[in-house]
């Protein structure tokens, strides 16, 4: 639902601007699919001295989708996502975000990319507010800073010196500056490390109110349940290289994944068996068994089943 | 894939608009800069009273004049206020710059669309305004309660003036450029502190200058806080003491030639070696 209103919003605002996207719409170029791409990626490369961190990333990502880059720690999530915020210069590959090569990050490109790292810049010294206001000085179209600070909830502590705030309190903070100058492309890398159950989905709402005004989110994580909860697709990204994009329900071809069926012998010992078709080998044992199947579960592969998998394990 | 065609950039859409000018972008920073300061409650104490006590101490044992009519205060104020000059800038700088990397927050400015150059605006803006109210302190309880004598003529502020000034923008840029060495937040002290320490004593800080050894003198003489006490001294002291110094004179003509080359090199570094993330932060 959330999601339909920020597309259609989108598109109105595409419609509305004619002049600049109508040639372009006529000869369908790449350009014009670069147009539609928030982020597009090719070949990326990125070594570390003799440790190749990443190697050969290929990425897609729309405008106005929220994708989650998944991957365990090391495996070049930080690193590809730091490439794109134009923090680090790549080895190989081409890269374009929001149109624009990020190796050279200009102040324009900059106002329209937010930015939530995965470790905290602290400012001690300074409120909530004072920081805030600071931020959205920087942004030529910056939103209001009494009413992002209300929106990531921290209302309540913006007189509050930021040493003073929880974990999770800080980390809203940081959302709150990725946010101030309404950008169109969101990183957050990391976002909910180290947040107890609830602060985790007072997050996950806001990740989705973002989504839900258009914004375009490319979310690190290493949590399953979080890629889940929120991406329109994910991304698995496993020693340096994507594995897989697909979206969520449909990772590794969980719904086509064979069965696995396990029952117990009469003699008491637990056997299994994967198959296509579980239905039969139910009704089978049900028919050698005669009635009740002792210990019977049927089961299809979880996404941690899927994803571990993935990832090599 | 295909330049020629590539339509226009989009456009952020700012509907806001407005963009903050240069001044204001710097002023706004180097405000921020000064609130964090005086919210520091040891750099406060440190940067701001240092100076102040130290005068208090010497002042309050040293109580005879050097010649009749001069006090021993008159000397070493001189290097009091160098020493305080550096202390705002070179220390402060040395020591912050790295913690402020160290925690990210440099990361986080490169993040948004701030010029460069404002950052930089903001921590000279704050080293100026901390310096001028350290010093005005400084001078003020050295007149009221241990009989310093101000300079009496215009010439003499004039060269308060450029000695300061000069002398406070080679340490500022000194002290942005040691900041890159230290590693961690921690080692940013232990990097300036003894370099700032050993300066003070082989510079005439705490002794007279031409009392120290030859070889002494001319170590200190290789760096800029020798020719900013000496160039105070030409504020503070009778034309006679000119006579005194190590080339018979003020040599004030050599004091702004050093402190020049001192900024010069001291931007050099800056441009070179400024780091903006940790090592292990790319």
């Amino acid at each position: 639902m959330e999601r339909t209103t920020g597309h259609e919003r989108r598109d109105m605002v595409e419609t509305t601007t004619p002049p600049r996207r109508q040639p372009a719409r006529r000869s369908r170029t790449l350009d014009v699919m670069d147009d539609e791409l928030a982020i597009s990626v090719r070949g990326l490369r990125k070594a570390y001295g003799d440790n190749l961190a990443v190697a050969g990333v290929d990425l897609d990502v729309h405008r106005g989708e929220v994708f989650a880059l998944l991957g365990p720690n090391g495996a070049g999530k930080t690193t590809t996502v730091e490439i794109l915020e134009g923090y680090r210069q790549r080895d190989a590959g081409e890269v374009r975000v929001l149109g624009a090569d990020p190796a050279h990050p200009d102040p324009g490109w900059r106002s329209r990319v937010g930015i939530v790292l995965q470790g905290t810049g602290e400012f001690d010294e300074l409120t909530v507010a004072e920081v805030v206001r600071h931020f959205s000085g920087f942004y030529p179209g910056a939103d209001d800073p009494d009413k992002v600070i209300e929106r990531v909830g921290l209302g309540a502590k913006a007189r509050a010196r930021t040493h003073t705030l929880s974990g999770g309190q800080k980390r809203r903070l940081d959302v709150a500056l990725g946010i101030i100058g309404r950008p169109e492309l969101l990183f957050l890398d990391e976002p909910t490390t180290g947040f107890d159950p609830e602060a985790r989905r007072e997050f996950w709402e806001l990740i989705r109110d973002l989504a839900a005004a258009g914004t375009t989110i490319l979310l690190t994580t290493h949590y399953l349940d979080e890629a889940e909860a929120l991406a329109d697709r994910v991304g698995v990204i496993a020693a340096g290289r994507v594995v897989e994009v697909a979206p969520p329900n449909r990772l590794g071809n969980r719904q086509e994944a064979l069965a696995t069926v396990s029952w117990r012998t009469p003699e008491g010992t637990p056997e299994s068996a994967a198959t296509a078709t579980p239905t039969a080998l139910v009704a089978e044992l049900a028919a050698r068994f005669g009635g009740e199947v002792p210990g019977l579960t049927v089961t299809r592969p979880t996404l941690e089943d899927v994803y571990l998998r993935m990832i090599g394990h | 894939m295909t330049t020629t065609t590539k339509p226009a950039a989009p456009v952020a859409t700012t509907a806001g608009g407005r963009r903050l000018g240069a001044g204001a972008l710097a002023l706004r920073q180097g405000r921020l800069e000064i609130t964090q300061f005086l919210r520091s409650r040891e750099s406060v104490v440190f940067t701001m009273l240092f100076p102040v006590v130290m005068i208090a101490i010497f002042a309050s044992i040293f109580t005879w004049e050097i010649t009749p009519g001069v006090r021993f205060t008159q000397y070493f104020v001189t290097g009091m206020i160098a020493t305080g000059l550096m202390t705002v800038s070179f220390q402060n700088l040395g020591i912050w710059i790295p913690i402020e990397r160290d925690r990210g927050v440099l990361k986080r400015y490169r993040g948004t669309p701030m010029p460069k150059w404002v950052w930089f605006a903001g921590k000279v803006i704050m080293v100026v305004a901390i310096g001028v109210a350290e010093t005005a302190l400084l001078l003020a309880v050295s007149a009221v309660f241990f009989d310093l004598n101000l300079p009496s003529t215009a010439g003499r502020w004039l060269t308060f003036a450029w000695v300061a000034a000069l002398g406070v923008t080679a340490c500022t840029l000194c002290g942005i450029a040691i900041s890159s060495l230290a590693r961690t937040a921690r080692s940013g002290s232990a990097v300036v502190t003894p370099v700032a320490l050993i300066l003070q004593f082989i510079s005439g800080v705490f002794f007279v200058f031409t009392g120290l050894p030859g070889w002494m003198q001319q170590v200190a003489a290789l760096f800029p806080l020798k020719w900013m006490c000496q160039g105070l001294r030409a504020v503070f002291l009778p034309d006679s003491f000119g006579a005194q110094e190590p080339a018979g004179s003020f040599e004030l003509g050599r004091v702004a030639l050093v402190l020049a080359l001192w900024c010069v090199i001291g931007l050099v570094l800056c441009l070179t070696t400024f780091r903006w993330t940790t090592k292990r932060d790319g």
